[in-house]
């Protein structure tokens, strides 16, 4: 799989499921892949160095989103 | 007069112990009265607004803290707590209160040149409060601003020689003991082997992709100065396989009194005479230790390195030469389950650099197997308490050793699998009934 592909992949996962959720764990992320996590990573950092993915972490847990997608909100079970 | 009435924080200060309040009360008025010229870059009433929101949550019984949010700097996915107030009207000096986390040097040694490059550093760009050390070993700077973020990385990195530490779903910043560097109980260089895994594990380190948080600690020896056994997923004990060092002529001292027991170190009270029986010998857990005459004997086949006869008498007894670690997974807090001490998976493995095996046939496999297996904030610990340590040593490629059960029962068995018995399971059932009858 080359990087578009698993863009493509993650991008239209996540915006399939917005209205229900804005933050997904890393697993989420690998199963839309369809790779084992190590590998699913390189894609998963590229992403986020490129801005399609956001980081969101609530100190002890680090999860993923599009970016501007009411993680916030979310975190205070406002969605 | 101080910004915010704090008749509740105020009662803290009165109790018999120094209170965190006085300190803050402390640096609020320091950063007031600027005889220095610092120009703060966040709002010089932080901290006096810091007392006011919590004097706020006292009296509310609730947090005015929001939960979450920004984690680091450009690139990084750890590092950074976000932390909002929810409250920013009356308390605009805490609208932001990010924590920052900084990796501490190797065994937390510093020289005070460097404390004050990350004082000033702070007091400039930040609230000026911190926390040495946070319980995963880090550096903790308390409050700043989102811009301020990427201003402290860059000084940080650029001028101070420093990195950020872990948080969330990552390699937490490794920790160790002071080890070689001052410790003659230290069975491998603990600085040595913290650094090169930080370095080896740089991704892990700053990008999340863990189903939880995950810690190593080193400890050069079993007494356990980083008490890695109870607080990382993967702990480095270091032990010896040969036999303790005896020197013979060093006990007869210790017995006439000449070296004082313990280095000195309960002098402060009159505990009488140094009794060898009573101290050192009915204290071994192993009971492995007697006096032939004059001479001490230890059965080192029995000994299991738990250290008391060596710090009560250093001079005369010393770690063997063949020296290497233990690796012990799956110690945690309590979170989804309850408090653990780590389960040894590795009773000896050699601590030479580069440390290919311990690299390649320990860390990366268990990595491979959380991360795949792992359930969202499943900690190492719970995944194998939910597998079975069987499902451990399969991952790792080694055999059950009696040295990884403490005690029948409370450990986990291992059982034999049918490829591993000769002839499998299944049985001639008109052969079995000629020797048993139905
Ligand atoms: C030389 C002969 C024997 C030796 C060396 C021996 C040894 C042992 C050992 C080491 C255990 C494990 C103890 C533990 O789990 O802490 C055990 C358990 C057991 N043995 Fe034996 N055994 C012998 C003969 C027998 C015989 C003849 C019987 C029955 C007729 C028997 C019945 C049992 C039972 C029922 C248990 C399990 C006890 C429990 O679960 O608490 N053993 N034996
Ligand atoms: C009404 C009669 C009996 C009752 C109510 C009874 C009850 C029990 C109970 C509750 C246990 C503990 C099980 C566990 O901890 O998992 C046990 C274990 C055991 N019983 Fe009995 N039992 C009875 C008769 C017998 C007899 C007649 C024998 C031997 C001829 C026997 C041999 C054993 C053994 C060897 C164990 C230990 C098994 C193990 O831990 O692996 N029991 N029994
Ligand atoms: S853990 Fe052992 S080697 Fe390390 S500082 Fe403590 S006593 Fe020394
Ligand atoms: S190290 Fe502990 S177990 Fe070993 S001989 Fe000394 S007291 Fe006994």
């Amino acid at each position: 799989m080359d990087y578009e592909e698993a863009k493509n992949l993650v991008v239209e996962g996540l915006t399939k499921k917005q209205k229900s959720k804005s933050k997904f764990y890393f697993n989420d992320l690998a199963k839309l892949i369809g790779e084992k996590p190590r590998a699913a990573k390189k894609y998963v950092n590229q992403m986020v160095t490129e801005g399609i993915l956001e980081y969101w972490s609530s100190g002890s847990t680090s999860m993923y989103g599009l970016p501007g997608t009411g993680k916030q909100a979310a975190a205070e079970h406002e969605d | 007069m101080a910004k915010h009435e704090t008749p509740m924080l105020d009662e803290l200060v009165s109790g018999p112990w120094p209170s965190f309040v006085d300190d803050l009360k402390q640096l609020a008025a320091h950063r007031a009265k600027n005889e220095d010229n610092i120009e703060y870059q966040i709002p010089v009433d932080v901290v006096e607004d810091l007392l006011g929101i919590l004097e706020l949550s006292f009296k509310h019984g609730r947090t005015h803290w929001k939960h979450g949010g920004i984690v680091g700097v450009f690139g990084y996915g750890g590092g950074v707590i976000g932390r909002y107030c929810d409250q920013p009207q009356n308390f605009s000096g805490v609208a932001h209160f990010h924590t920052m986390r900084v990796a501490q040097p190797g065994g937390k040694f510093y020289k005070t040149d460097y404390l004050k490059q990350l004082c000033d550093l702070w007091d400039l760009r930040g609230s000026g409060v911190t926390n040495m050390h946070g319980s995963t070993g880090d550096i903790i700077f308390l409050g700043t601003t989102t811009p301020q973020l990427e201003e402290i990385f860059y000084e940080l990195t650029h001028n101070i020689n420093q990195d950020l530490g872990g948080s969330g779903s990552n390699l937490r910043t490794p920790a160790d003991c002071i080890g070689q560097a001052r410790c003659e109980y230290a069975c491998y260089d603990t600085q040595d082997l913290c650094y090169d895994l930080t370095q080896e594990y740089q991704d892990e380190l700053h990008r999340p992709a863990f189903p939880y948080k995950f810690k190593f600690k080193f400890d050069g020896c079993p007494n356990g100065c980083v008490a890695s056994i109870a607080r990382s997923d993967l702990s480095f004990i270091g032990t010896w396989k040969d036999d303790i060092k005896i020197d013979q002529e060093a006990v007869a001292a210790y017995i006439g009194g000449e070296f004082p027991p313990n280095a000195g170190a309960h002098s402060g009270r009159d505990w009488g005479a140094f009794d060898i029986q009573k101290e050192v010998i009915d204290n071994c857990p192993t009971e492995c230790m007697w006096m032939d005459g004059k001479q001490l004997k230890i059965d080192d086949r029995e000994c299991n390195r738990c250290m008391h006869c060596i710090n009560v008498m250093p001079r005369a007894l010393r770690i063997g030469d063949e020296r290497g670690l233990s690796i012990l997974a799956g110690a945690k807090a309590p979170i989804l389950d309850g408090a653990q001490m780590g389960t040894l998976i590795v009773p000896f493995i050699e601590a030479v650099a580069p440390y290919t095996k311990i690299k390649e046939e320990v860390i990366e496999p268990i990595w491979d197997w959380w991360m795949e297996e792992g359930k969202n904030r499943e900690r190492l610990g719970e995944l194998m308490k939910r597998q079975g340590l069987q499902r451990v040593i399969e991952v790792l490629g080694v055999d059950p050793d009696p040295r990884m059960v403490q005690e029948p029962r409370s450990n986990p068995y291992v059982f034999w699998k049918e490829d591993e018995v000769e002839g499998g399971w299944e049985r001639d059932i008109n052969e079995f009934r000629k020797h048993h009858q139905r």
